[in-house]
């Protein structure tokens, strides 16, 4: 289990010391997207985003995740300072991705690097949910192959979170050309023999779905995490009816066959550990 | 220069080509083989064996259908998870017996329903193109009509991708671009200006290795397919199989980097 207590910050004034919730300013609060409960953040934080009442699990940056992913110290950045451009003068997409680097302080929708689970070395790629929804760009696709061409140079596991509005439409064919891109570098990596677990985390869906995401050797969701190619706004104006409670979400999916495992925020570097240690023991 | 929405609409015209006209003008004794053996037969994407010539190979095609009760029959050329797990079957059995693949790829996209999700639309496409890209034979793709985003990408990701002058490749519709950025699905010029997805834009971006003039009359230009193709596979034959797979995984490695 995680430790509690991972990103809590100095104590501010309007921190302590209120014992009536009703007078605690809204920006101090969230209200669960599930079950309505209104959470502190400082607690909602502790818990790792995570719901206390219903186990609704909030987006992460990218940068927790890596936090509360990664040993202490160990997450080492690779090919950092590609940016992002307007290659095909596509309306507004600059402004665009100028609001994205503010709203996400990154410089593209993932981060990708090497660092240890639990002492066991792996390369870790990290969508980043904030930078344009976590669409695929051409800088995506390219940083997301690099990964996977080290780590099979090193015969490194790869360990992907994906949470992604699919292919980036600003940047066109290009865009869906990164699909192939993606997936032919992770079959190299597999023909390698090397191992790939992918992390689904809501939303996870259109292109990035239909490649990398649904490539690992081992995929696992977080709970109630949406899954899926076609969006379920789309399939009700195509099909003109309401789609059924919970259609698309991971529990719908691991009963549908087509992923392995849902894992709790908590309990996920545990089962990362667990599943990376069956594939390190007859390599050496 | 043609307005790209100009091309969109040519693309999507009911009285152009489908994929079986293509089939039976290039090549002969072409034998549809059905079925994913898993789930059903998805009537959008035909598979089977004929000869190019004197060679043979296996043929995956996406069809849209020729009239309305052929297009409804073909769900209008947007095919299931059943459909690409069709196509890999014939991967497969290409790989086996080394032939050749074909690739017609005419389609709005992959279809977006209920049973799709169901039985792993996303899954289908990404093992599709993961199986395609390291295919160990020879595989082009002619895009034909529309080529609507993954549903296409699918079938479209082999060592070459070629385009007729009217034809379309693009990751999202103009219809669905133009309601995302606008609001608004009237904007669906400006929205195919800034895709760049006709047969000349992803000439020049690299993406497509050749775009064929539709001035031809079309049993000429079948022919001229039909010879390219020859040629095309002659040279590819020619390549070991580590250089044929490293030329493939260029192609598109290439492309942002
Ligand atoms: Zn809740």
């Amino acid at each position: 289990m995680l430790k509690k207590g991972l990103f809590k910050k100095p104590q501010n004034i309007l921190e302590g010391g209120t014992n009536s919730r009703a007078e605690i300013p809204e920006e101090l609060c969230r209200k669960c997207a599930e079950c309505n409960k209104m959470l502190f953040l400082g607690e909602l934080k502790e818990n790792l985003n995570v719901c206390d009442q219903c186990g609704y699990h909030f987006a992460l940056s990218a940068r927790e995740r890596i936090f509360i992913t990664a040993d202490k110290n160990t997450f080492k950045e690779l090919f950092v300072g590609i940016k992002p451009k307007n290659i095909l003068d596509f309306f507004e997409y600059d402004k665009k991705l100028s609001s994205a680097v503010q709203n996400s302080k990154e410089e593209e929708s993932v981060i990708c690097g090497t660092c240890k689970i639990n002492k066991i070395p792996v390369c870790l790629f990290v969508m980043e949910g904030r930078f344009m929804m976590g669409s695929m760009g051409t800088v995506t696709g390219e940083k997301i192959t690099r990964l996977f061409e080290y780590a099979l140079e090193k015969s490194l596991p790869v360990i992907g979170f994906c949470v992604s509005g699919g292919a980036r439409m600003q940047e066109g064919i290009l865009s869906l050309m990164q699909m192939t891109k993606t997936s032919a570098a992770v079959k190299r990596h597999s023909d390698g023999g090397n191992l790939y677990i992918s992390v689904l985390t809501n939303p996870t869906t259109g292109g990035v779905t239909a490649s990398f995401a649904m490539e690992g050797d081992i995929i696992i969701s977080e709970p109630k995490a949406l899954i899926c190619f076609a969006g379920p706004r789309v399939i009700e104006q195509t099909i003109k009816q309401q789609l059924p409670k919970g259609f698309q979400k991971a529990e719908f999916l691991i009963e549908k066959g087509f992923i392995d495992l849902i894992v709790e925020r908590s309990k996920l570097k545990d089962y990362l550990f667990k599943l990376l240690s069956f594939h390190t023991g007859a390599k050496k | 220069m043609t307005e790209a929405y100009e091309k969109v609409q040519l693309a999507r015209h009911k009285d152009r080509p489908t994929a079986k006209s293509y089939i039976d003008n290039i090549f002969k004794d072409f034998t549809e083989l059905h079925g994913d053996r898993r789930f059903g037969d998805d009537k959008a994407i035909m598979a089977g064996i004929a000869w190019l010539d004197k060679i043979a190979v296996t043929v995956i095609a996406i069809e849209k259908g020729s009239d309305l009760q052929q297009r409804v029959m073909r769900n209008f050329g947007s095919a299931n998870p059943e459909g690409y797990r069709k196509a890999m079957r014939h991967f497969e059995q290409a790989q086996k017996f080394k032939r050749p693949v074909v690739c017609f790829v005419d389609t709005p996209g992959a279809f977006c329903g209920i049973g799709a999700e169901e039985r792993g639309q996303g899954q289908a496409i990404a093992e599709s193109i993961t199986k395609m890209v390291s295919l160990k034979v020879p595989v082009i793709s002619i895009i034909i009509g529309e080529g609507g985003s993954g549903g296409a990408l699918a079938l479209a990701s082999g060592d070459e991708v070629w385009m007729m002058e009217n034809s379309i490749y693009s990751v999202i519709t103009p219809e669905g671009c133009a309601s995302i950025l606008w609001k608004d699905t009237s904007k669906v010029k400006e929205a195919a200006n800034n895709l760049k997805l006709t047969a000349q834009d992803l000439y020049n971006l690299q993406v497509v290795e050749k775009v064929f003039s539709e001035k031809l009359p079309f049993e000429k230009l079948c022919q001229e397919i039909k010879e390219q193709l020859i040629n095309t596979l002659k040279n590819s034959i020619l390549l070991t199989e580590k250089e044929l797979l490293d030329k493939r995984y260029e192609k598109f490695r290439k492309i942002g980097r």
